[in-house]
């Protein structure tokens, strides 16, 4: 007789994207054992800057690349690990997505996808980071222009900070989950910067409702907000590739009118639930307490759907 | 280190015969003669922060010259800081209008308009990538310096002391501040020579850009430099693989 646990699933379709490592995100997501690793871990390609701080390495410097099935589709896809240095771009992390964006224009996949799990650049190796940063988003404008969606992912325990959010406002479409929160500077860097008064970090419910999934989706920063396991991401990504914007003068126009229109009608807002309200959300306070269910249905309520060209 | 160069005085080096070039709230706008044509300039003066306003506007006049179509060259004068550290910036999606502002000069650079950045004071993180990082060629005048974070901020983070730092900068270009190690890992291509007329070093840079095709050189340089001894080669390595090699 097969035993079948009734409490706890072993699909890792059913694993949450927040506890899950960026193997197991990529594993599955993906078609099962469909996944293929460039410059894998084997290969020990580490970080030579790292011992001038006497800081461990990793043999895979915490990207991992390569390719899959997504529906029997060839895909490529990125996948940082945060709980490595944070998931921040070094010399070596950096560039094997630079590699990836840039192999995309030759194999010519069905979607190259991102997983972000990012602090932004790693101080240790900053320059190379922030010029790695730099390479990828041209590499995505241009991976975009010939026709090819990418689209990123936004759930991790590092969030998506730093030019990790700058690569994300370049992605043609982004998925989210409450987990996730996407931002420039992070609420420790603007409290240390700026005084406990501007952001006190230590506010969770202000982080949240601040940088994190429910109010980027609201705001149209985002595209698609999931619950956190790794079935919804892979759901929201089948969606996602067909509606991937192209890459051109009318989105960019659009996308312009769509901040301009931001400015115009929420530039006086101090907190987010000020915006939540100008959205038409009648009980902006609810927001954070609802379900994904919730969460949607609110969405179909609203008088106007978020714009999100991008 | 040399002096920063004063904008005013840039702009005079590269327009003697006048512009129309303006400065507001640090934000720098307008265009001046090039050769048979005009240059749109845009930019960031004063070591000024780059907000959703500032970044959301130079993106608009960015958009304006791709609309107008031709082949008109973009300027991006550079003296900024960091990106602005704002509750409320973030809170209305600062990524969103940086990105933006980077794409809108990716863009214009990929339909004809050469983008060329010039760095004459600091930049720093999401500042520089929005703006003169987005550039087909950046190059700077003697005096800029660029960072990602400077190095008590940087002792601050890595618990190391600010000692120790400045020692192991002299040894690597990977992690310290300033102009020769931005120059070092690829990111700026070459320092411009204040001393010679800078209107036709500038369309050298736009001659030669027009000459090239869009790849990507920065990590080439980078290697040869010294700077990033490994980033081009992974890259490479990763399309190799790719394309099942």
């Amino acid at each position: 007789m097969d035993f079948k646990p009734v409490s706890l699933s072993t699909s890792p379709l059913d694993q949450s994207w927040y506890e899950a490592s960026a193997r197991a995100r990529l594993a599955g997501l993906l078609d099962a054992d469909t996944f293929q690793e460039f410059i894998g871990p084997e290969q020990r390609m580490m970080s030579p800057h790292l011992p001038l701080f006497d800081l461990p390495r990793a043999f895979d410097d915490g990207m991992i690349v390569g390719r899959g099935l997504l529906e029997e589709r060839p895909v490529l896809i990125a996948a940082q690990e945060g709980r490595f240095m944070g998931g921040a771009f070094g010399e070596i992390h950096g560039a094997k997505l630079v590699g990836l964006l840039r192999a995309a224009l030759a194999v010519k996949p069905a979607a190259v996808l991102i997983l972000f799990d990012t602090g932004g650049v790693r101080l240790q190796e900053a320059n190379a980071g922030e010029t790695a940063i730099a390479e990828i988003m041209r590499a995505i404008t241009q991976v975009r222009t010939a026709g090819i969606p990418v689209i990123g992912l936004i759930g991790g325990r590092a969030g998506c900070y730093g030019g990790g959010g700058l690569i994300a406002g370049t992605c043609a479409r982004l998925v989210i989950s409450e987990g996730g929160r996407l931002s420039v500077s992070g609420p420790e860097v603007i409290e240390t910067n700026r005084g406990a008064e501007e952001f006190d970090s230590r506010d969770r419910a202000l982080v949240w409702r601040t940088m994190g999934g429910k109010h980027r989706r609201l705001i149209g920063a985002a595209d698609a907000f999931v619950d956190d396991t790794i079935g919804a991401f892979r759901k929201a990504v089948l969606a996602a590739i067909p509606a991937a914007p192209s890459f051109d003068l009318a989105t960019l126009e659009a996308e312009q009118a769509r901040l301009e229109a931001r400015l115009d009608r929420f530039g006086d807002a101090r907190d987010a639930t000020e915006i939540w309200g100008g959205l038409g959300i009648a009980d902006p306070a609810a927001v954070p307490g609802l379900t994904t269910e919730g969460f949607d249905a609110l969405l179909a309520r609203l008088p106007e759907e978020p714009h999100h060209a991008r | 280190m040399p002096d920063k160069m004063a904008l005013e005085a840039i702009l005079a080096a590269l327009f003697p015969a006048g512009h129309a070039v303006t400065v507001s709230d640090g934000l720098i706008t307008g265009d001046g003669p090039l050769g048979a044509g005009r240059i749109a300039v845009v930019g960031i003066d004063g070591n000024t922060a780059l907000g959703i306003e500032g970044a959301c506007h130079l993106a608009g006049r960015v958009l304006d010259v791709v609309r107008a179509g031709g082949e008109t060259p973009i300027l991006v004068l550079i003296d900024s800081d960091s990106q602005r550290m704002s509750r409320r910036d973030e809170l209305l999606g600062l990524n969103e209008y940086l990105a933006h502002l980077a794409k809108a000069l990716l863009l214009a650079d990929a339909q004809g308009h050469p983008t060329i950045g010039l760095l004459y004071g600091h930049s720093a993180a999401g500042a520089f990538i929005a703006t003169a990082l987005a550039t087909r060629v950046l190059v700077a005048l003697p005096g800029a310096h660029p960072s990602v974070m400077d190095l008590p901020s940087v002792a601050r983070v890595t618990k190391l002391p600010l000692e120790k730092l400045e020692e192991m900068a002299r040894a690597t270009p990977v992690f310290a501040p300033g102009l020769d190690n931005m120059v070092q890992t690829g990111a700026v291509q070459a320092v411009l020579d204040p001393t010679r007329p800078l209107g036709p070093q500038v369309a050298a840079l736009i001659a030669q850009g027009a000459a090239a095709d869009i790849r990507d050189t920065r990590d080439a340089l980078g290697c040869e430099r010294g700077g990033r001894p490994l980033a081009h080669d992974i890259a490479a390595r990763v399309v190799r693989e790719a394309q099942g090699a």
